[in-house]
């Protein structure tokens, strides 16, 4: 079970040039909106011609341009869902999963379509029209119409960004449901990183049509290979950085020295930490420790559970707003240390550090 | 009274509407998937029909299937000929109803989202069934209206008939023709009768579109509304 992939396009941006393989378990593809990602899954599913490239799905080719194989969508036997889901309006729920299953005969059409619905937990509406289904139900109807093709690969373009939130939980259990049960292929793009993270086994960060980082979704939040990366996945904190020893490094735009956890492997371009590794650390705590650095509440940000805290480093009011540093904490915790005189102290824990190479 | 142009006026106008709906539908449809600079001349050729003065068209298609026409040459060798029959009136009224349901076509296969017709091709349909079973229903109200106005537009043709099939009663003398020449001929009476009917007709046909069309916008706004 794998789908490999060489592709290269000409966009209008950019050019599109991608070479992975994705052996069965989801991939998720993370990227910022206009990176390439709908255009791969397109690429993929046969709705766009590469200019140059191979794509092998379980071993069979589906496009060689080397050897003039271009398999038409029809029958490549990929599943697609569509971002809107794209149900056909003038068929009832039944009558869209049964539109590709055309090779049945009608009775084995509807036996398939009701255990389809019935994976889905949409038992029982067959008969209704798109319009008259939820928008989770819709979503659910277009997986179980993409489903009950028994495709040899599935992708899935921003599954989950059409929903409300409470929805979006819920199909995110789906997902995970009806991933665990297909064993094959499964690529999944989104722009949110939570999502990415929850649903994929595996990460594909792409940016620009290139890709920036793929592998283990772990690994990759935990050591970003570029400023790039550390960037799409969240990290908020950066600063340019310069060793001055085997273990520590001069972090210019933060106008203080760390030290970092081991030595370098590469000398490191940047420096970087994500808003909730930055820790509160108590004044008197402030001479024994290292990494640590005074700094002065600029503004807040507040959600319901958690609070994000610009920081300044310099107690200087004018300081530009790019050179605040970024620290989230949880409210609960934020009282505890809201009272006290400035400046507060934050650690940046050396195993925290993330070191970006140019 | 002969009623014979209203038969032939509703022969021809039901005839010229099939014609047109096959070639109409299938040249928009087959332009649908194309673009490029070649296109707009194809587009250009296709609503020519719409602008150009019937007599024009009417001459135009004299060239063609007249006697030293390229298609008219080809039937002499099969000892037939079409100017001056009643075959003459369907060619005139089709060349002149194709423009507007091309436009309608088009507009209509236009609006059906792409997306609909790709989701159709991953679920492996062949491009034969996309048309059939998802862009022509989805298209369906635009390219039924634009059967309609075509309808209408060949009912309506003088010019070209005019000078491609002529005034020949019982064979080629559709009602606009009809009434023209009892103007002509001062025979008043004649020219309010036929004007009537034309009247009736059209209004007939305008209450059943504009009818149809309410009860489409009802169906789909009680969908809306969930």
């Amino acid at each position: 079970m794998s789908l490999e992939i060489h592709i290269e396009k000409k966009l209008p941006e950019f050019s599109l040039q991608v070479n992975f393989t994705s052996s069965g378990g989801p991939l998720s593809i993370l990227g910022a909106s206009g990176a390439g990602k709908t255009m791969l899954l397109r690429s993929i599913a046969g709705l766009e011609r590469p200019d140059r490239g191979r794509i092998a799905l379980n071993g069979r080719v589906l496009l060689d341009s080397a050897a003039g194989i271009d398999i038409p969508a029809r029958e490549r036997r990929i599943g697609l869902l569509f971002q809107d889901y794209a149900l056909f309006p003038h068929r009832t729920a039944e009558e869209n999963i049964a539109f590709g299953l055309r090779m049945f005969p009608h009775e084995e059409q509807r036996r398939r379509a009701a255990s389809a619905m019935q994976q889905m937990h949409i038992a029982g509406l067959g008969h209704r029209y798109p319009r008259e289904l939820s928008g989770g139900e819709q979503q659910r109807l277009a997986l179980a119409r993409a489903l009950a093709t028994e495709p040899e690969a599935l992708l899935l373009d921003e599954p989950l960004s059409a929903l409300d939130t409470h929805l979006r939980s819920r199909m995110e259990a789906q997902l995970q449901e009806t991933f665990a049960a297909f064993p094959r292929p499964t690529l999944l793009v989104t722009h949110s990183i939570e999502e990415a993270y929850r649903l994929g086994r595996e990460l594909l960060v792409l940016s620009r049509g290139r890709v920036a980082a793929m592998g283990a979704k772990e690994e990759i939040f935990r050591h970003p290979p570029s400023l790039e990366v550390a960037r799409l996945t969240g990290c908020k904190n950066f600063s340019s950085a310069r060793a001055i020893s085997e273990n520590s490094l001069d972090a210019a735009d933060w106008g203080c020295r760390l030290r970092i956890a081991g030595s370098f492997d590469k000398p490191p371009a940047h420096v970087g930490i994500r808003a909730h590794h930055i820790e509160f650390v108590e004044s008197s705590h402030a001479d024994a420790n290292e990494n640590i650095l005074p700094c002065w509440l600029a503004r807040t940000s507040e959600t319901p559970f958690r609070i994000t805290l610009y920081l300044r480093l310099k107690n200087d009011p004018n300081a530009a707003e790019v050179s605040l540093l970024q620290a989230e904490v949880l409210k609960r915790d934020w009282e505890t240390f809201r009272g006290r005189p400035f400046p507060w102290h934050v650690r940046l824990a050396p195993d925290s550090l993330l070191l970006l190479p140019e | 009274m002969d009623w014979s142009p209203l038969w032939i006026s509703l022969a021809t106008s039901a005839t010229a509407t099939a014609i047109t709906f096959l070639a109409g539908l299938g040249a928009a449809a087959w332009r649908e998937r194309r673009t490029g600079p070649a296109m707009a001349v194809v587009d250009g050729v296709c609503l020519l029909p719409l602008v150009l003065p019937p007599t024009v068209v009417g001459f135009l298609l004299l060239l063609v299937f007249g006697r030293n026409g390229p298609v008219g040459k080809l039937l002499l060798s099969f000892d037939t000929t079409v100017v001056f029959s009643w075959p003459a009136t369907v060619i005139a009224a089709s060349v002149v109803a194709f423009p507007l349901m091309y436009v309608s076509s088009r507009a209509a296969l236009e609006q059906v989202s792409p997306n609909l017709l790709e989701a159709a091709r991953t679920l492996g349909a062949s491009e034969w069934r996309v048309f059939r079973e998802v862009a022509l229903p989805l298209a369906w109200p635009g390219i039924l209206a634009g059967t309609v106005l075509s309808f209408a537009r060949a009912l309506g043709e003088f010019g070209a008939t005019l000078m491609l099939a002529g005034n020949i009663p019982g064979r080629t003398e559709t009602i606009p023709i009809a009434i023209y020449f009892a103007v002509e001929a001062d025979d008043f009476r004649r020219a309010v009768a036929w004007c009537t009917a034309d009247i009736a007709i059209s209004l007939v046909l305008l209450g059943g579109l504009f009818y149809w069309t309410r009860v489409q916008a009802r169906m789909r706004g009680a969908g809306a509304a969930r």
